[in-house]
């Protein structure tokens, strides 16, 4: 039996390790923490209500969008307005933007180095200019370095990487592709947040964010811009990002049965109508074998196992959270949110798999199409390569749904509905981030914050065992994982990343307040 | 001494004709660099950061991400970045400390909790959590420059923001010149986020020309010498007495809070990803570049602020001095 400790799992957001238990060559338990707090919440409360709409975007650099909507929605209710058309299809365009540019991120900058393997760019004879030039680098790096003081940077940040024998594809040209497309990844991904920052002023942390709807009035020319990049990304989505998923899943077959998990959580994404009820991608629970409708009151979050000296098993409005960092057998500063008491994987999975099961016929469609190439039912969608899949589904679905919301703008008019902030009013605004559901609580008095909360997706997932010892999501889907080799456990690394976690996300505040509990939670 | 992105693109081996042609561009740094010996190694620390740096780093276009990381400079350590996991990650800063090595330019993305190394660690050596704050001290002692990059690192920011009610803050979390005692090697390139260019270019110009200019507030002058306000779309506006009255009308957005006037900044003329600015969005500047950010004592960000009350009552326009007057008595903004 050997105690194996991942710290840091690097390619991700923030602040995450990962303590695992391996016998015979299997994870029999594991602990999923978060190292890292801050204290947004705390910080939030007295401040201007509009603050919270810049503020909140800094809980992550990655999502600053799901929180800059999750926090103007809660404005949005608290100050009594709702955006006019042109704002509800600006807020889609943007947020549907970060999620190309966060699951392009993510799988090829964040993931892509667990299969695809940078050494092989040495034995490259193509004439492709950037591949060329990458392979004389990684040549120079090493010839230069090796044997000297600093040989451990060899080629880095590439390298070193855990090692093993059959740890990376061996096809050299599946190789040599995946590494442009890594390169060519970087360009899309840029080019998404360029149509992030077209509506939304500036990409990370959107400058134009506010209750009603944004302040940037959709020109000719920027929805121009907007729709030209779009095609590019929408190109390499459907043409490239796509068939590279396939790819890996053909190479990795096995990671269809590891990091299962199936309980899903959506709280719904895009609106598409002035009602703010009817969404693109679908909201609901998925629990034993069936969706149910959401209902955001049986929310709770358990402390027994994280940083915190204050009240458990509490629905986030009436939580008490005081940070506790020498904690007796706390392990993590993630709280265990817990619907229905039970654990659930919230993100692209959840809305894909909800949609699917709530009769989303243009998912339906695209799922089906990629289980019929696995031969596979949809059974195999709660897993690794599921998760990966459901990203790259999610993208193509999300690109054609632009050109609509596109096509609706009100060009030259305006971008919102303006308010006037009431002495007192609260709000709950509901979103997705890429990585999954998303809430933000707001209560004001004297026309200030008077509390602030946020649940938050990467919390459900990557979460500790709750009070009753039950293990969170990562937890639980890393058991029975196989471990080749405890000096080099690549394995647990995959089905950790799978999920996208985001702890700057996950590690805020939530400083509760024993007022806040007449609060009606819908 | 001062440059510009002209000159910028000058240190890169170009001419402002030659950025229709990276390859130029590319081909005359390669020279610059061959020049240089080798690659300048960067070590890149995430403490309390949103990765909000690292995001904006990514969307650097001339030179674009892939070409700083393999032909500029050598990306020894970066958490987002990196092959490595866990322990194979953490080796490269363990070995750079263990060996003393002086061959690197420190990068830090976030603040430091003071309170408890609890607050944010990082990797294990020998068996023991190691905290951010001692990474960032170890690494520094032998860095050739500090970069502190964004406003947490540089200033704090929102992590070191107050609790309003008792004025304290949470974690403690202080800027890295408070945590290295006021190293003169330390740049700070503030923002939330900063430009890639500002960035790539101070990394740049520490390479190639070494330390650039810097104001009292140890940001580089190129890029925060002038304000906002100086170069902003609606100066025209502004001068004419054309103000928005709410988020989504034409003209100056001082009314609504704007603080252009008050931050050191080149993003009107820069652009985030060659397409928008704050200002040009008709949001306006939320100062994000300045030392008070986000608290500007206990006024917040959508208020005008730093202004004293003399400065105020000179304002010629009646309509702005009244709505900043009204802002100091406690009033807000409704857009």
């Amino acid at each position: 039996m050997a105690r194996v400790y991942l710290d840091p799992i690097t390619r991700i957001e923030g602040h995450l390790s990962l303590e695992i238990e391996v016998q015979n060559g299997r994870v029999i338990d594991a602990w999923s923490k978060g190292d890292m707090f801050r204290g947004f919440e705390k910080i939030l409360r007295g401040r201007n209500p509009v603050d919270a709409n810049q503020i909140t975007q800094r809980i992550c650099g990655v999502c600053p969008v799901s929180h800059g909507l999750a926090s103007s929605k809660c404005l949005d209710a608290a100050f009594n307005i709702r955006p006019n058309k042109n704002g509800r299809l600006l807020r889609n365009l943007v947020l549907a933007a970060n999620f190309l540019q966060s699951h392009i991120i993510h799988f090829y900058h964040l993931c892509a180095l667990d299969y695809v393997d940078i050494k092989a760019i040495l034995s490259y004879s193509g004439n492709d200019e950037k591949l060329v030039s990458v392979r004389e680098w990684v040549k120079q790096e090493v010839k230069m370095k090796t044997g000297r003081y600093d040989a451990i940077t060899a080629a880095a940040p590439f390298l070193p990487r855990y090692e093993g024998n059959d740890f990376y594809i061996k096809d050299k040209d599946l190789n040599f592709a995946a590494i442009a497309h890594y390169l060519q990844a970087f360009d899309m991904r840029m080019k998404a947040h360029k149509m992030v920052a077209c509506f939304g002023g500036r990409a990370p942390h959107l400058i134009g964010l506010v209750p009603g709807g944004v302040t940037q009035v959709p020109t000719a020319a920027k929805v121009r811009e907007f729709r030209k990049n779009l095609r590019e990304v929408e190109k390499f989505v459907n043409e490239v990002y796509i068939n590279d998923v396939i790819a890996v899943a053909r190479a990795y077959r096995n990671y269809f049965t590891l990091g299962k998990f199936t309980n899903q959580l959506s709280f719904g994404g895009f609106e598409e109508d002035e009602t703010l009820n009817k969404f693109a991608l679908q909201r609901g629970a998925y629990l034993n074998g069936a969706v149910e409708q959401l209902d955001t009151a049986l929310i709770k979050e358990q402390v027994r196992y994280s940083r915190y000296s204050s009240g458990s098993d509490l629905h986030p409005l009436r939580g008490d959270t005081e940070p506790n960092p020498r904690k007796g057998g706390a392990y993590t500063w993630l709280k265990a949110p817990r619907y229905k008491d039970q654990p659930m994987e919230v993100g692209a999975l959840a809305r894909v798999s909800v949609s699917y099961l709530s009769g989303n016929e243009a998912v339906k469609s695209e799922v089906n199409a990629l289980l019929k190439i696995f031969n596979a039912d949809i059974t195999a969608v709660f897993s690794v390569l599921g998760r990966h899949a459901a990203r790259a589904i999610e993208a193509k679905l999300l690109c054609r749904k632009m050109y609509g919301w596109l096509d609706g703008l009100d060009v030259d008019g305006a971008p919102r509905n303006s308010y006037e902030i009431p002495e007192n009013g609260e709000g709950e605004g509901l979103a997705e981030a890429p990585r999954g559901a998303l809430g933000h609580w707001i209560v004001v008095n004297g026309k200030k914050i008077a509390n602030y909360q946020a649940v938050v997706p990467t919390t459900w997932f990557c979460g500790p065992r709750d009070d009753r010892g039950v293990r969170g999501p990562v937890e639980q889907a890393l058991l029975g994982t196989p471990i080749s080799d405890v000096n080099n456990p690549i394995e647990a690394a995959r089905v950790v990343r799978s999920f996208d976690p985001c702890i700057a996300c996950a590690v805020h505040v939530v400083e509760g307040d024993r007022r806040i509990s007449s609060m009606k939670i819908v | 001494m001062a440059i510009s992105r002209r000159e910028f693109l000058k240190i890169m081996g170009g001419t402002t004709a030659a950025f229709a042609f990276p390859g130029v561009i590319l081909q005359g740094c390669k020279k610059a660099l061959e020049r240089a010996a080798e690659r300048t190694p960067v070590i890149w620390i995430q403490a309390q950061s949103c990765s909000g740096c690292s995001v904006s780093l990514l969307n650097a276009v001339d030179p674009d991400i892939a070409t700083v990381v393999t032909q500029h400079i050598s990306l020894n350590f970066h958490q987002t970045l990196m092959g490595g996991t866990g322990h194979r990650a953490i080796s490269v800063i363990e070995d750079a400390v263990a060996r003393g090595r002086n061959d690197y330019v420190l990068a830090v993305e976030g603040s430091i909790p003071t309170k408890d190394d609890n607050y944010c660690t990082l990797g294990m050596v020998h068996g023991h959590h190691v905290s951010a704050k001692k990474w960032v001290t170890d690494l520094a002692r032998n860095a050739k420059a500090v970069i502190a990059i964004g406003s947490c690192a540089a200033f704090g920011g929102i992590p070191a923001a107050e609790i309003r009610a008792t004025g304290d803050n949470p974690t403690g979390a202080k800027p890295v010149s408070d945590i290295l005692g006021g190293l003169d090697k330390v740049i700070n390139v503030p923002g939330c986020p900063p430009h890639p260019d500002w960035m790539v270019g101070t990394i740049m110009h520490l390479i190639l020309k070494g330390m650039p200019e810097l104001d009292e507030f140890r940001r580089p002058k190129m890029y925060f010498g002038k304000t906002v306000h100086e170069q902003c779309e609606h100066l025209a506006a502004y001068k004419r007495g054309i103000f928005a009255q709410k988020w989504g009308d034409p003209g100056c957005l001082y009314k609504l809070g704007c603080l252009g006037m008050d931050t050191g900044c080149d993003i009107p003329r820069r652009k985030w990803l060659g397409v928008n600015s704050c200002t040009g969005s008709g949001s306006g500047c939320i100062g994000c570049t300045e030392k008070p950010f986000p608290d500007y004592g206990k006024r917040g960000i959508y208020k005008h602020l730093t202004a004293s009350l003399e400065d105020i009552q000179r304002i010629e326009n009646i309509e702005i001095r009244e709505a900043v007057l009204s802002l100091r008595n406690g009033g807000t903004i409704n857009g």
